[in-house]
Parts: structure tokens; sequence; C-alpha cells
């Protein structure tokens, strides 16, 4: 296994610093769900770990078991073999230490506002009560911008406030990791972009842990700082590299490990 | 004419315009008021009131042209009995009998929907036992049971409180199943990511999500239980002591009080009425509708 600075991360050699304690470990963890008439394997004995502040992303083809696999991580499936385990425990069930930003728009409960939306999570799993939740879900609110929208209900909203609002409210919980399924793919191109760079502007302050479904290479380029490639049918690791540095993006290095990611997942 | 000549390439060539607005623009109201008549007109409760008294205007016409009270009384007359059976208090009296049976039907009959649909989202067999109960039961008409009823419970409330709950419970079953059943999986997974299990997931959450098909099933049952309730009282409101409106319609047929038979349904629209327009509308303009559930 690699080890690497959070600070530092791009192109920096393993070992060099002191060995930080992994946040997650996910260990030859395979995954199977059962249609009618059918039993699937999504993903086979996949391994991964995951550092405290990584932008960690899984990137695949349709079909990698990549959305699979993070909801295992948030305790929706069992794995049939592996084991997945958060700061040492082994994860059995879904909780609020793994806070999931999904891609549905209607992860919001349309009987609430935006403050009651936030507000209840922090509420409902009890992380805090009265004048400090209320506090605390008004801080988030503020930060992803949507002050003013605070009283409203979700269907008044744009589908990127409604996304900023899913990212706000697994914030406000501040989890060990925040995981997000394709948290953007439902939007327009132009409002993906602005959200990638609200995101990374929000890691800056941050930083979090996040874990990142994407099927869009760019994506996984410009979010984050190391990518795990799955190849599909059953999803396997085929690589686990660095990504790029923000000041690096739009240069030719990003073409060049746009190129390599490609080669990799159709290459052959 | 310049463009009547086809040029070479099949574009029609032409200049380019580009007009300065306002030169004109001045004189242009952008936004004008409507006429009084034009806005009266947007109002719904207007409109509906209109058709009110359009039906109204016929009803007194045909009653007067009939000219026989006993088979039409007009609708001055019906008007008449009916502010007559008010004072008296006869009138409200029946209504409070008939909606106090009514309630108590209706809260059974929620309270029997509420359990047959824990066991059903508990568990496959108890889906199973939901659907065949509903398909069993649901067609078939509540008057039909009360021969039965009245061998079970004899003569009074006992019997009309049974075809109430029979007529509410499957209405009110199914719709909040399948209103738990269209709960988007994502919005379970988010209660499940809060820490929510069992009951209180279903209270924070499922229930909120399944809101609208429950009140639709609220609404359908509170229908049928307002129907199946005045036909059972005019079946065999003749024998019990006091009866409700049902009873009192059924009662003036027999007296030859044509006025008060169309009074005492006129009652009967009038509550049906202000409890889907005033209570059920209310309930669903603070929910279903501010959430955006409906439109």
């Amino acid at each position: 296994m690699e080890a690497r600075d959070a600070f530092a991360w791009s192109g920096v050699e393993a070992g060099k610093c002191a060995a930080p304690t992994p946040l997650l470990t996910v260990e030859g963890v395979t995954l199977q769900y059962k249609t009618t008439d059918l039993l699937i394997t999504a993903t086979h004995r996949v391994d991964l770990t995951v550092y405290p502040s990584d932008r960690y992303i899984l990137l695949g083809p349709s079909g990698c078991g990549k959305s699979t696999l993070l909801k295992a991580i948030g305790g929706y499936m069992k794995p049939v073999e592996g084991k997945i385990a958060l700061k040492g425990r082994t994860v059995t069930e879904p909780g609020p230490d793994r806070m999931m930003v999904f891609q549905e728009f209607d992860q919001l409960l349309p009987w609430k506002t935006v403050q009651q939306n936030v507000e209840f999570a922090l509420l409902a799993s009890k992380r805090l009560s009265g004048k400090a939740a209320t506090d605390r879900a008004d801080y988030y609110i503020e930060k992803v911008g949507l002050a003013k929208f605070k009283d409203s209900y979700p269907h008044m909203l744009s589908g990127g406030m409604k996304q900023r609002v899913a990212i706000a409210r697994g914030m406000a919980m501040e989890p060990d990791v925040l995981l997000m399924d394709e948290p953007f793919a439902a939007l327009d191109a132009l409002t993906r972009r602005k959200m990638q760079d609200e995101l990374l502007r929000l890691w800056e302050d941050t930083r979090f842990t996040v874990l990142f479904v994407t099927h869009s290479i760019e994506e996984a380029i410009r979010v984050g700082t190391r990518i795990l490639l799955l190849s599909p049918h059953p999803g396997r690791v085929k690589a686990e590299l660095n990504s790029l540095d923000p000041s690096e993006l739009g240069t030719a290095r990003q073409s060049q490990l746009e190129t390599r990611i490609n080669d990799m997942l159709f290459g052959h | 004419m310049a463009l009547s000549t086809l040029p070479r390439d099949g574009i029609i060539h032409r200049p380019e315009i580009i007009r300065e607005v306002g030169e004109a623009g001045a004189t242009v109201k952008a936004e004008a008021s409507l006429s009084l008549p034009e806005r009266l007109y947007q109002v719904a409760a207007l409109r509906k009131a209109l058709v009110l008294i359009g039906l109204a205007v016929i009803w007194q016409a045909y009653g007067l042209w009939l000219d026989n009270p006993l088979l039409f009384p007009s609708f001055t007359d019906t008007l008449q009995a009916f502010f007559e059976g008010i004072v008296s208090g006869i009138i409200p009296a029946r209504a409070w009998i008939s909606l106090q049976t009514l309630l108590i039907g209706y809260g059974i009959g929620i309270v029997l929907a509420c359990l047959l649909t824990t066991l059903a989202i508990g568990s496959r067999i108890g889906t199973d036992l939901l659907e065949t109960l509903t398909s069993m039961f649901n067609p078939l008409p509540a008057i039909a049971l009360l021969p039965l009823a009245l061998i079970w419970f004899g003569l009074g409330t006992g019997s009309v409180v049974f075809v109430i709950v029979h007529s509410v419970l499957w209405a009110i079953a199914l719709n909040t199943h399948a209103g738990f059943r269209s709960v988007s999986t994502t919005q379970r997974m988010v209660g499940l990511n809060y820490g929510l299990r069992g009951l209180t997931l279903v209270r924070k959450v499922l229930i909120p999500a399944a809101f609208p098909s429950i009140l639709t099933g609220l609404k359908v049952g509170w229908a049928f239980a307002w129907r199946t309730l005045i036909a059972a009282e005019l079946v065999f409101g003749v024998s019990s002591g006091s009866g409700g409106l049902g009873w009192f319609i059924f009662e003036n047929r027999n007296l030859l009080e044509t006025a008060n038979v169309f009074a005492g349904l006129f009652s009967v629209i009038l509550i049906g009425l202000v409890v889907e327009n005033l209570v059920f509308a209310t309930i669903e303009r603070r929910t279903v509708r501010r959430w955006g559930m409906q439109s």
C-alpha cells in the first residue's frame, strides 16, 4: 500500500513521510446481488484504502460496480467476501458517520424546507439538538451559498441548488467520510462544472474526506486526489492513480492523464 | 424587387435589421389592468356561485311550473323547510347523530387500515394478506353486508358502524399501502443513513413521503362512509329509536313531506361539500400542495 501526504499528493513517492492511519479500508470485497433470475457479481475482491482528507474517486464505465461498492461502504449491502472497515470498525449498517449524497434530486425530503432538511439530519441522528442544530444547519447552508433560500421547499429549487443542499446536509453532519454517488451526473454541463469547483472550494475550507463515484474521466481528474480505476463485469481494481494538482488542470499533463486512463479502461 | 431574383447559392441574401426600441415604444403600455368583469370572471368561487344560482333558478322555475309540492317542491319551499328544520333543531340533531356514527366508523376504519398496512409493510405474507383481502372485499358494496350485520349486531348503531368500517377500511388500506410502496428508494436510504430504523423510520420518513396517497385514501374513505351511512339509515332506520339524516329523509317521505325530504338531501349535500372543500382542501393546501408533492 502506498502512503502519502494529503497536502502534497501529486506524484509524491510512497514512504517519504510517516505512515498515516487509514480511515477506510476495503479488503477483498466481493459484492453480489440478485435480480429475478440472475445472481450478479458486481465487484470481485476489490481492495482500497482511503486516508483522511482524501478526495478518493471510484472511476469506471457503467457496470463496473462502483455505485454498488459505494452502497456497501454506506452499509446498505453486505459483502459476500472480504471486509469493509471505517476507523477499524467493521461496517454493518448505514449510519451518520458515512453520509451519502445521491445523484437523485429527490434525496431531499420534500415536506421540509432547506433549513429543516439539514437540521432534521442532525436531529434524527441525535448528533445535535435545539439551537446547536439550527446554528450548524445555518452555517453550512451559508457555506453552500443558499442562505437566501433556507425557507424554500425543495420543489422550488433548481437541480444544482438541490445538490448543494444535499452537500450542505452531508457536511453539516461532519461525518468521517462523505460518500458521493455521481452527485453531479444529472446536472447540465455548465452547472456541473460550477459544482465541481464549489466542492473543491468547500474542501479547501474543511479538508473533509470524500469518496466520489463518477464515470467521467475529466471529472475524476478535476475533483480527485486519487483515482481508483475499475474494470467492468465484474468490477475489479485495474489501477490506483494519483491525480493532478489543480494548477496543472488545462495543461498538457491533464490530457496525458486522460489518455492514460482512457487506454487503461478501454485499451485492452 | 431584390428578393425575386434567386441568388446562385440558393440562400436569399437580405440586409440586416437593427431597430431602435423605444422610439416607438414610448406609447406602448407593457401592462394593462383587466376590466372589472374580466377580473371577476377569474375568481373560481364566483363562477361556481353563478352555476349554483343558475341551477336554483331552473329548479324554482320548474317547481312553479309543475305546481305540485308533493312531487317536486320548489327551491324556496325546500329552503323554507330547511331553515324551519334548522330553527326547530331537528336537522342539526339528526345530522349530529349521523356524524357521530360516521366518525366512530371512520375512526375504527382508519385504525384497522393502519394495522393492516403495518402488517403489509412488515412482511411478505402481510402484503399478501392485505392484497387478497382488499381484492375480495373492496368490490363488495357495504350495503350488501347490511343483512348480515343486522343478524350479528341487531338493529342499531352497531350494524351501521360495521358497514361503515367495511366501506372505509379497504379504500384507506389500499391507498396507504400503495403510497408506502411508491416512496422512493433514495428517501428510504436517506432515512436509514440518519440512523432511523423501524417505526421511527415509518413515522418520520415513510408516512410524510406517502402522505399524498394517504390523503387520497382518507378522502375516498370519507365519501364512501358518508354514502354508506345515509343508505344504511334509509334501509333500516325505520326501527331504530333515534335515526340520523337518512332516517329523517325516510320518515318525511312516509309523511309525504316532500319539501322536508329535499331539505334532508340538501343537508347531506351541504355537509359533504363542507368537509370536502373546507377540511380536506385545507389539509391539502397546507401539506402536499405546499410541499410540491401535488400540483
